[in-house]
């Protein structure tokens, strides 16, 4: 993969630098009204700070004690900033790389066959423009006449130049690209400002970005959560009263922020946008963090066959003698009928010859030959060379051939035929002089490490259908070598569309990949939709991501960064949760046992004295949320397996785990603080 | 804790996780509106029922339909039993002449039936005349248990049904859960009773005169002699049986279910608490047949089953530590002694059936008692009311606390399923903001209630304190548990408490009030929105709610959110009760 010219250390020191002073200017309410955990113990340090001020006029109360409660309290709010200023720093990092292709060209504007140069933002849509080689590419557009090699590493990140050519699949082109070779003439799609780069850049710097329907679910979770506690905390305060033993706002706000669930309320946003720079570094680009989300949920994934499970072309694999016919026979019919077929599958002829039976390729011209083309009404290709008269071709058109020299097929040739199909291959028969010599087994072949991917996508309840061209017989052949659960054969457009329909009436969530114009509904009506950097406009414009490298076996990627990013909110909105429990056995005998000693048997970590207790607390619940930063943007550990393995696994790490660490953290910082003095 | 002990206890689940499948089957039939034995005899009533009523059975409601109807009938019904009870000195069947029911009390009781709580501030056989008894009180016993059904079915349906904008007719789930089920069951149960020396008849009080005469001090302080006593009749073994099977709880006389006439034996105590649970295991297998996975039912279930364990044990175990005061004294069990703690215990029960019950009726929300929690010790104390406190979801009230539990499950697996990496979603159904909101709603309206009003009271000496009979930490018990008891509907008093007075009376009105249809609510609005959801169709990525591991993280799930909320209180209350108590401090 080519995504590792992307990858940043997670503590680049300039982000981390942007980040601090980020963080501060996070503070104003307006921004922190957006996350109302963290919002609350906002409020909390202001009222702390202003009490803590009214001590300090009246040298009232335990300054120092107070003094490092509040400093404490907002250093949890800037953490958390921080966190997400971390996660936003990174986006924005990538932005800045992207800015520099984005910088002004000139373009040459084609207005009635005369070329006039213009600063590329004065282009709109519909102008026409030509580049050069060595030019780069004023804005986003089709190519509409020639063909060039573009250098597209300022988005891909992929040194390796790629074709574009007009008509077809390949003729977007993007803005900020560069042309190597050739001249093109490109149509402009879209305005300044509003082009592929300008919608990248602002993707990755999340300014467009929306809270996701989970998001705000979880959210609304952790503002009940938050406003349960503070009933808890307010109630107390009469409690204690009643008690004989009356709180300080202090200590109250204390147990409050350490209560309400900060881990997760100060990472959340974090987590979201660390997921859509992790996709980012896949070099694949989510129009919004919906489908993200949307990927992680996906219950059937759509493949095409060539280029997904197949790599792109059949290759000839064996070639199968009719009787009487030496292998060495074949295969130089085979070899000279090829040598002139530009095709893939007439290349791998070639190479099979010679690694098999050690035929050197050979020059036609040398050779005296005629190169008989394939064309649609012979539907065969082959040579004339030294009164040889070589064809090859399917076996029905050769059927007719050999008719016409009468002669016939014979019935073992028959039968190989038939056995390649049923594997899955296509038999192409080569003829020599009207005789039939055996048969070249084209093949597809699987792409290395499918079947195992399939296997994992299946035990995590993922069902994969293959869409191919081919005739049923051939797809399951090839269905069942890859381990696809199910094919679609001779699918057209429409049959693609019917299914991704079928399968969301049962509730399912559908991904696909796609290119073509005529991908587009498919991609649009598809919950996640990955169109083909290279592909048409149109199949950008429908889909929901893009991928810059082309590649759609990325899709697989992209569900697993889906559902880690899932993953990550769960494991650490359980951790916050399981983490009250110790912080309730250190902060509510620190707060009664001054009064009713015996209360110090629910002091199970034997905490130094009252005040130790809670400011470690307090300290425990503010590193926690910078010590979980790396987690929150690298996302959790993620192998496939089945929920209930998955379930299993993170329960036990996060949820116990959420119960465990508080104790020995908090007694950890208890220790460090009591040794020096600070309580 | 002794064998005997134990084995007893192990007998009383063993029965109910006999009893289950076999109910919930039943329950299902009948609430699917599938045919059932008893068709010939409930089937003609019904349809009279309906004709009279003009009430077309095909008629599905939304949730809003369904709520007004509820509240409708629920509104209805307090007013009549509001207007009984003060009126009852003018109408028939009060041999004793009582008076009027008072206007706070009055409204206080209302809606306490109503609420499906039973909470009584008052002493029945000296308040309320035998008509108020059966037209006013127990008619409710049957009415709420009947609407408590009726929602938790409508919540199933919610969950089972697909693209699906109704629940369900609230008055044919009334109707059904009423003649099918609630009114053969009492039936059948009042026999039962009867036949272990449960009252029933309608005479006036017998008069007996005591053996020997007793000295008391009496009203106005003076020392006075008695040398009789009066002993209190009425229709009890009719009422008995609904107030158990209803989950109700509200005695027919102020001792409840440690009077002789109402729990005369240890066979009638241990019919007792099986007929508090039995509906609401039965609705936890019926959860699991109507959404078309048995197991999960069971898994639910299974939960119940682990969170009642640990409730009956810390309770059966604290009840029988011998007490720290009495250091010198013998304590143990023998043969000729209980040891442990008896105080506020029949003999005829003993230890080990006194926590049962106490843990059995807070599990479920019905009330009844066999013995004082005020005289459990404080952390046997505790036990019932951290059960309430958990919601009462362990079992549960019958439809309530599988309403409650199913609340509980939506949030665990809202906040465990993301960890599978998908979207939560249960049984196919994807958990929503909408749903999450709800839920959370439903979640902070009770310790809203509980916390809000024990605060209150807690810091106003005249209103709240002055009712205390006991202060520091076992007196905060006291007050926490009378507002977790009326919020949880469930009914118990913790004693200790003179709860009669106009602050109480009306307080406590409110607190069951919200704590029911504010509760309810919310509840039916998830029912209602998860019934327009499509069902995802389960795969090896779907979160697991059959599993073992589901039943933990349930548990996991209840006990944190619950308890973490009110850990804090109980700080103050029981466990410093518990740690004085062993520093020779009491209270």
């Amino acid at each position: 993969m080519s995504s590792h010219a992307n990858r940043r250390s997670l503590f680049d020191t300039k982000i981390v630098r942007r980040a601090s002073i980020d963080a501060l200017a996070k503070l104003s309410p307006r921004v922190m009204m957006k996350n109302p955990v963290m919002f609350v113990v906002e409020i909390g340090s202001i009222l702390t700070t202003v009490l803590l001020i009214s001590n300090f006029v009246t040298h009232s109360g335990h300054l120092s004690f107070n003094l490092q409660i509040t400093l404490w309290l907002w250093f949890t709010v800037l953490f958390a900033n921080f966190a997400e200023a971390m996660a936003e720093g990174r986006g924005k990092a990538q932005a800045d790389a992207l800015r520099l292709a984005k910088s002004e060209t000139t373009a040459y504007l084609v207005v009635n066959g005369v070329v006039k140069e213009v600063p590329s933002s004065q282009l709109r849509v519909d102008n026409v423009v030509r580049v050069n080689a060595g030019q780069m590419i004023p804005g986003d557009g089709e190519v509409i006449e020639g063909v060039a090699s573009v250098d597209e590493s300022a988005i891909t990140g992929e040194s390796a130049p790629v074709i574009r050519e007009a008509g077809g699949d390949r003729s977007a082109v993007t803005g900020g690209t560069r042309v190597l070779s050739d001249v093109i003439t490109v149509r402009i799609t879209s305005n300044p400002g509003e082009t592929f780069l300008d919608r990248m850049i602002a993707l990755v710097e999340g300014a467009e970005r929306q809270k996701t329907p989970n998001e705000i679910a979880l959210n609304i979770l952790l503002a009940g959560l938050t406003i349960i506690f503070l009933f808890a905390v307010v109630a107390l305060q009469p409690f204690a009263i009643y008690s004989g033993a009356p709180q300080t706002i202090f200590v109250l706000i204390s147990l409050l922020v350490c209560l309400i669930p900060t881990t997760i309320g100060g990472l959340l946003s974090a987590i979201g946008i660390a997921g859509m720079d992790r996709l980012v570094q896949h070099n694949v680009l989510a129009t919004s963090g919906r489908a993200v989300e949307a990927a992680g949920d996906v219950n059937t994934l759509l493949l095409d066959k060539t280029g997904t499970i197949t790599i792109g072309n059949r290759q000839a694999s064996e070639f199968v003698v009719a009787p009487g016919v030496t292998p060495e026979q074949l295969a130089d019919a085979a070899q000279l009928s090829s040598l002139s077929d530009e095709t893939p599958e007439g290349r791998s002829i070639v190479v099979l010859a010679k690694e098999k039976y050690n035929l050197r390729g050979r020059e036609l011209v040398q050779l005296n030959a005629e190169f008989v083309p394939f064309s649609a009404t012979t539907r065969m290709s082959g040579i004339e060379v030294d009164g040889r008269s070589i064809r090859k071709g399917a076996v029905d058109a050769i059927t007719n051939y050999l008719r016409e020299h009468k002669s016939q097929m014979p019935p073992e040739v028959l039968a190989t035929v038939e056995t390649i199909s049923r594997a899955g291959g296509t038999p192409l028969i080569v003829t020599e002089n009207g005789r039939a010599l055996g048969v070249i087994h084209l093949k597809d072949v699987v792409k290395g490490g499918m079947k195992e991917r399939f296997d994992q996508l299946r035990a995590m309840g993922i069902r994969t259908i293959m869409i191919t061209g081919d005739n049923p017989l051939t797809a399951a052949a090839i269905a069942r070598e890859a381990g696809v659960d199910d094919f679609l054969a001779e699918a057209k457009p429409k049959d693609k569309m019917d299914l991704i329909k079928r399968e969301q009436a049962d509730g399912k969530l559908v991904a696909m990949t796609g290119d073509g114009t005529n991908d587009a509904p498919a991609l649009a009506q598809a919950d996640v939709g990955v169109a083909m950097n290279s592909g048409t406009q149109a199949a950008k414009e429908a889909g929901n991501m893009v991928d810059l490298d082309s590649n759609p076996t990325k899709l697989i990627e992209i569900v697993a960064i889906g559902k880690q990013l899932l993953m990550t909110r769960g494991a650490l909105t359980t951790f916050s949760i399981s983490n009250d429990v110790a912080k309730y056995f250190a902060i509510l005998p620190a707060m009664f046992a001054g009064v009713f000693p015996v209360l110090n048997a629910l002091n199970i970590m034997h905490l130094h004295n009252a005040e130790s207790a809670v400011l470690s607390a307090v300290i425990f619940n503010a590193l926690i949320i910078v010590g979980l930063i790396p987690l929150a943007l690298r996302g959790v550990g993620y192998r496939p397996m089945s929920a209930a393995a998955l379930l299993r696994r993170n329960l036990l790490v996060y949820g116990a785990g959420g119960l465990i660490v508080p104790f020995i953290g908090i007694k950890f910082i208890d220790i460090i603080i009591t040794a020096l003095h600070l309580a | 804790m002794s064998l005997n002990g134990s084995l007893q206890i192990s007998l009383f689940i063993a029965t109910i996780l006999l009893l289950a499948k076999p109910m919930g089957t039943y329950l299902t039939h009948v609430f699917e509106g599938r045919k059932t034995f008893l068709d010939p005899v409930a089937g003609p009533c019904a349809r009279l029922l309906y004709r009279v009523t003009r009430i077309d059975p095909a008629h599905e409601m939304r949730w809003t339909e369904y709520a007004i109807s509820m509240l409708v009938f629920s509104g209805v019904t307090a007013l009549l039993t509001y207007g009984i009870e003060r009126l009852q000195h003018f109408l028939p069947l009060n041999p004793q002449h009582l008076a009027n029911v008072e206007p706070a009390l009055a409204l206080n009781t209302a809606i306490s039936f109503t609420t499906n709580t039973n909470w009584q501030s008052y002493s029945p056989e000296s308040t309320m005349s035998y008509l108020t008894q059966m037209l006013g009180l127990a008619t409710h016993n049957f009415w709420s248990a009947a609407v408590g059904m009726a929602l938790a079915v409508a919540f199933i349906r919610g969950i089972a049904r697909r693209e699906s904008k109704t629940l369900g007719n609230f008055w044919v789930d009334l109707t059904r859960g009423t003649l099918w089920v609630l009114l053969p069951l009492s039936i059948v149960f009042s026999l039962a009773l009867v036949s272990q020396g449960v009252v029933q008849n309608f005479k006036a009080y017998d008069t007996a005169t005591l053996v020997e005469a007793q000295k008391i001090t009496g009203a106005d302080g003076k020392p006075a002699t008695v040398t009789t006593q009066t002993i209190a009749q009425g229709p009890v073994a009719s009422q008995e049986a609904i107030k158990m099977l209803g989950t109700n709880g509200g005695g027919f006389f102020n001792a409840n279910s440690a009077h002789p006439f109402e729990n005369p034996t240890p066979v009638s105590n241990f019919l007792q608490m099986l007929s508090i649970f039995l509906l609401p295991a039965g609705l936890a297998v019926s959860l699991g047949q109507m959404v078309g996975s048995p197991k999960h039912g069971w898994a639910v279930l299974a939960a119940m089953v682990v969170l009642w364990f640990a409730g009956t044990l810390t309770c059966y175990w604290a009840e029988s530590q011998p007490n720290p005061l009495l250091h010198n004294v013998d304590q143990h069990v023998s043969l000729t002694q209980s040891g442990g703690n008896m105080e506020g215990k029949e003999v005829r029960f003993g230890i080990a059936n006194s926590a049962l019950f106490a843990t059995v009726t807070t599990d479920a929300s019905c009330g009844a008692v066999n013995s004082m929690h005020d005289s459990f010790t404080p952390l046997g104390g505790m036990v019932p009311m951290v059960n309430i406190l958990l919601g009462e979801v362990v079992f549960g009230g019958v439809g309530a606390g599988l309403y409650g539990m199913l609340v509980f499950v939506i949030m665990a697996v809202f906040i465990a399923g993301l960890m599978v990496g998908r979207t939560p979603e249960y049984l196919g159904k994807k958990i929503e903001s909408y749903d999450v909101q709800m839920s959370m709603l439903y979640l902070l309206i009770f310790p809203f209630i509980i916390l809000g009003f024990a605060a209150v009271t807690v810091l106003m000496p005249n209103l709240g304190l002055s009712s205390l009979a006991n202060h520091g930490p076992h007196g905060l018990s006291e007050i926490l548990y009378a507002y977790t008891s009326a919020t949880g509907n469930n009914g118990s008093a913790f004693a200790g408490l003179n709860a009669n007075t106009h602050w109480y009376n009306y307080s406590l009105t409110v607190a069951m009030f919200f704590g029911r249809f504010m509760m309810i609510i919310p509840m039916l609005a998830i029912a209602g929105n998860l019934a327009r959801k499509k069902i995802v169709p389960a795969s090896a990525g779907t979160f697991p709610v059959t599993t073992p591991l589901f039943t933990l993280l349930l548990t996991g799930v209840i006990v944190i959110v619950g308890a973490l909320t009110f850990f804090p209180a109980l700080t103050l209350g029981p466990i410093l009760e518990h740690l004085l108590l062993h520093a020779g401090h009491t209270f």
